[in-house]
């Protein structure tokens, strides 16, 4: 019934910031590409050209850049006896759809991440002992160091026009960056943007009670910038209309303008889209992937075979894609056993909101979406976790990614909640109110987990996957506690009133309030095939000719934004593809 | 638990099936021709609705004239078109659900952290809750919502938020979050979509619309200056 095209070298599923990176490393090395993407073609224009691309009902409220939920969604259950109810609306995150992915309307905050969390778990028995970590919290290490990934970080951050400040370049203390961050071989490509005002007053108040303020890294252009395959930027504008938008001005990252016009020169490159890809297909041992079959806008079956195939989905779509085509053993949080759904984390956010008098202006449209202040003072193991007796931290920022009213629009606590008294608070408090986040990091746990749903279906008639997720006693005491340094900064700046939003202990995962779409692991890196779905190159343990990319890869969550270390361990994997597999194909690691 | 009753009459909804909604709104629609001509004068343009019946019209009017009144702080929901921009909205693929996941089976015992699991998309919303609200003013006070006082229309919005109404066909926050939800969207969204008129919403905050160029205002710690714009290049 399918029709079956011509073999490919490589086939890449998705073409978001993963899909883009892999398929411009692959055809450098000179193989035949086929990137295939289940959304539409989109780019800066028209999708978002100037000015229908500033209409906040269209992009944020209806979400026209986003999946498509109607087509396919996931369920989510708190607990493993629970049944799981589809994510039916987007809300709590927001997975992109088409050319670019969620590439082309994320915000930019674009970070590394600390040495010692990619061997976490290594890292607190050796501070603190092995009993620090509690029963049930499934941490690993990543298989990688931080050297070993520093020159793709460089790189990353080169190809993506990043703005920001450096603190250390080979050991030299070079700027006012983040004093905590690891050693760089390079300062970043494009300094600092500008503070806002409320970003300024956040850096102020941050120095008053002794924390080290510094400017956050930017995918968004402090200056012109042309990156290393010769695309262009501009200078962002502080436009407003960034995290869930395309950008008008050339000014964010995203694989539609910092990648795809370098791929498009390449003959060896071809990208399809309305492609869904609906799996991996495998030979009949099940240990060698033939290729793939996807759903082209007809509706028509196809099977695309190659050599090599990249799924570089987004991390649940890339989970969802392993466990229908049978690649690795399903993960069952009964026994412990099984790789593909194992640790499944996210993002612990609380927020403070400082409401200030007429003469402070914060102007909460100004802003872009990477830019902004931040102190890393209790992120990561920056601070004494030995009497707190929690695992993790968070950065605190003022990240003022340009809030617009109809969502944007916070108001002090005891405001009415409609009729006169709201207009008159929503006057009093728009222009005049900040925000300021602990982006907290969120650990993995033996019954968080992806796997398939035993109900629910997909537009193409499979099953949905399947989330089993809440937050633990671990989450509840990392938020409250470090919510409460952040406290600290929010009254140094003496606002009229400040409103604390912060999860109470028991508090379940809320399916209904944004909260970042930094969703990790599922099918994790590691240095043992029985814990971890993909070895240190990202290349499944059981079919070698799979290379799994993305933050389905982070065994647990962090304080900062996954998209950066995504980044890097694309080009960590993509080099060991291109200077070992392809010489030699087999697993690049013995299990 | 202020819920309780939202949560039965949700059960109660789901037990029941869609065929009871034809007559609700035919017997609405009976009460409306009247309500609708007194509603009328305070309309600022001769809109006709597409999705709204004249029942239902009268009572968006009236609802969404005491969520964003017109007072002191300039002009309201109804003079801003938010009327206009929710029927149109309701037309749209949203107005549909078909921007939803909308999959059976439906849960209408689901605890809220996992939000929507009803089958009622917008437009079952709309049409169901404002046939059952109508029904229980009209028991209650012989009169649908659009003829209470304001006073009276305040008190009820109030429940219906509380969810201490027993509307039968729908948890009564549902019918208010969904309101309220789209009367915000309509008086701050662009013009383009119906509402926003004179770009009223956006003076009164102080937000400045399609401008999207700060550069020269990043750091400074003033009073943006200039009046909104919108994509069409309408000044407020
Ligand atoms: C509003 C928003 C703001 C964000 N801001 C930040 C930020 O500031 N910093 C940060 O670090 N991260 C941020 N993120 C997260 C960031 O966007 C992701 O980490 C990043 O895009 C992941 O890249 P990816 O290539 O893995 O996935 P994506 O960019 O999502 O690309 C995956 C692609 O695969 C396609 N696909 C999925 N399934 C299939 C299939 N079966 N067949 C074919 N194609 C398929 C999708 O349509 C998509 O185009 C943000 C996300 C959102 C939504
Ligand atoms: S804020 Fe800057 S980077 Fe973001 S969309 Fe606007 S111009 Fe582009």
């Amino acid at each position: 019934m399918a029709t079956t095209l011509k073999p490919v070298n490589a086939v890449v599923v998705g073409f978001g910031w993963a899909g883009a990176i892999l398929a411009k490393e692959l055809t450098e090395a000179g193989l035949q590409v086929v990137a295939l993407e289940r959304g539409p073609h989109q780019d800066t224009y028209p999708d978002g050209a100037y000015p229908n691309t500033l209409d906040e009902l269209t992009y944020n409220s209806r979400g026209k850049l986003f999946q498509d939920l109607s087509k396919s969604t996931v369920t989510i259950r708190h607990g493993i006896d629970g049944t799981a109810l589809p994510y039916r609306q987007l809300s709590a995150f927001l997975p992109g759809n088409g050319v670019g992915g969620a590439g082309l309307h994320w915000s930019g905050v674009h970070f590394r991440i600390m040495p010692e969390e990619l061997r976490l778990r290594s890292h607190y028995e050796e501070r603190y002992g092995k009993g620090f970590i509690p029963e049930g919290m499934t941490i690993q290490d990543y298989g990688v160091s931080y050297e070993e990934l520093e020159p793709h970080f460089d790189f990353a951050e080169k190809v993506f026009g990043t703005s920001g400040s450096a603190y250390k370049v080979k050991g030299q203390v070079v700027g006012d960056g983040n004093p905590f961050a690891p050693d760089r071989s390079d300062n970043f490509p494009l300094p600092a943007l500008k503070d806002v005002h409320s970003a300024h007053l956040f850096r102020k108040a941050a120095e008053e009670v002794g924390m080290h303020p510094y400017a956050m890294p930017a995918a968004n252009a402090s200056g012109p910038w042309t990156n290393p395959y010769g695309v262009q930027m501009g200078p962002c504008n502080f436009c407003g209309f960034c995290s869930g938008y395309a950008c008008y001005m050339y000014s964010k990252a995203s694989p539609n303008l910092n990648i795809l016009p370098a791929l498009k020169q390449s003959e060896l490159f071809e990208l399809r889209v309305n492609s869904n890809v609906l799996r991996v297909n495998l030979d009949s041992d099940g240990k060698r992937a033939t290729g793939v079959t996807y759903v082209d806008a007809q509706g028509r079956e196809i099977v695309q075979p190659a050599d090599l195939v990249i799924v570089s989905a987004f991390q649940f779509h890339n989970v969802h894609l392993m466990l229908l085509s049978g690649i690795g053993k399903p993960y069952d949080p009964r026994t412990g056993e099984g790789v593909v759904g194992k640790n499944f984390a996210y993002q612990n956010m609380a927020t403070i909101k400082a409401f200030f008098d007429r003469d402070v202006h914060t102007n909460p449209f100004i802003g872009t979406g990477g830019g902004g202040v931040a102190v890393d003072d209790f992120n990561s193991d920056n601070f004494d976790h030995g009497p707190l007796g929690f695992v993790g931290g968070s950065p605190f920022w003022v990240n003022q990614a340009g809030s617009k009213p109809i969502r944007g629009l916070t108001l002090p606590p005891g405001a009415p909640s409609w009729g006169s008294g709201w207009k008159q608070a929503a006057k009093d408090a728009y222009t005049h109110t900040l925000s300021m986040d602990a982006h907290g990091s969120n650990m993995s746990y033996r019954d968080n987990y992806l796997d398939l749903d035993p109900t629910y279906k997909d537009a193409y008639g499979q099953p949905l996957l399947r989330m089993t997720f809440d937050w633990k006693e671990n989450e509840y005491k990392m938020t409250r506690y470090v919510t409460e340094q952040m406290r600290k900064i929010a009254e140094a700046m003496n606002p009229k009133t400040i409103a604390v939003h912060v999860k109470n202990f028991g508090d379940h995962f809320n399916t209904r309030a944004y909260q970042t779409t930094h969703l990790l692991g599922g099918a994790i890196m590691g240095s043992d095939p029985k814990t971890s779905a993909v070895n240190r190159y990202l290349q499944s343990w059981d079919v070698h000719n799979v290379f799994v990319i993305g933050a389905s890869a982070f065994p647990q969550g962090t304080g900062y934004n996954p998209t950066g270390l995504v980044a890097a361990l694309a080009y960590w994997s993509a080099k060991a593809i291109r200077e070992q597999y392809l010489k030699n194909p087999g697993p690049l690691v013995q299990a | 638990m202020p819920d309780d009753k939202a949560f039965n009459g949700r059960r109660d909804f789901l037990r029941k099936t869609l065929a009871v909604i034809p007559a609700i709104t035919v017997a609405g629609y009976g009460v409306a021709t009247t309500v609708a001509s007194q509603a009328a004068p305070t309309l600022q343009n001769p809109y006709r609705p597409r999705f709204f019946t004249a029942a239902e019209w009268a009572f968006v009017n009236a609802a969404v004239a005491r969520l964003i009144p017109s007072d002191a702080n300039g002009p309201g929901a109804v003079e801003a078109g938010v009327p206009e921009f929710i029927d149109r909205q309701l037309e749209t693929a949203y107005g549909h659900g078909n921007l939803w996941y909308m999959q059976a089976p439906f849960s209408a015992d689901a605890a809220p952290e996992f939000g929507h699991q009803l089958k009622l998309v917008p437009r079952d919303i709309y049409r169901i809750g404002i046939a059952a609200l109508d029904r229980w003013c009209q028991s209650q006070h012989g009169k649908v919502f659009a003829e209470l006082e304001p006073a009276g229309q305040d008190d009820l919005l109030r429940q219906l938020e509380g969810g201490h109404l027993d509307l039968q066909d729908l948890p009564s926050t549902l019918l208010f979050s969904q309101l309220w939800q789209n009367t915000r969207e309509g008086f701050f969204a662009d013009p383009i979509h119906g509402g926003n008129r004179g770009l009223v919403g956006w003076k009164l905050v102080g937000f400045p619309g399609a401008r999207a160029d700060f550069m020269d205002w990043v750091d400074r710690n003033e009073k943006y200056p200039f009046p909104p714009v919108s994509i069409s290049g309408e000044r407020g």
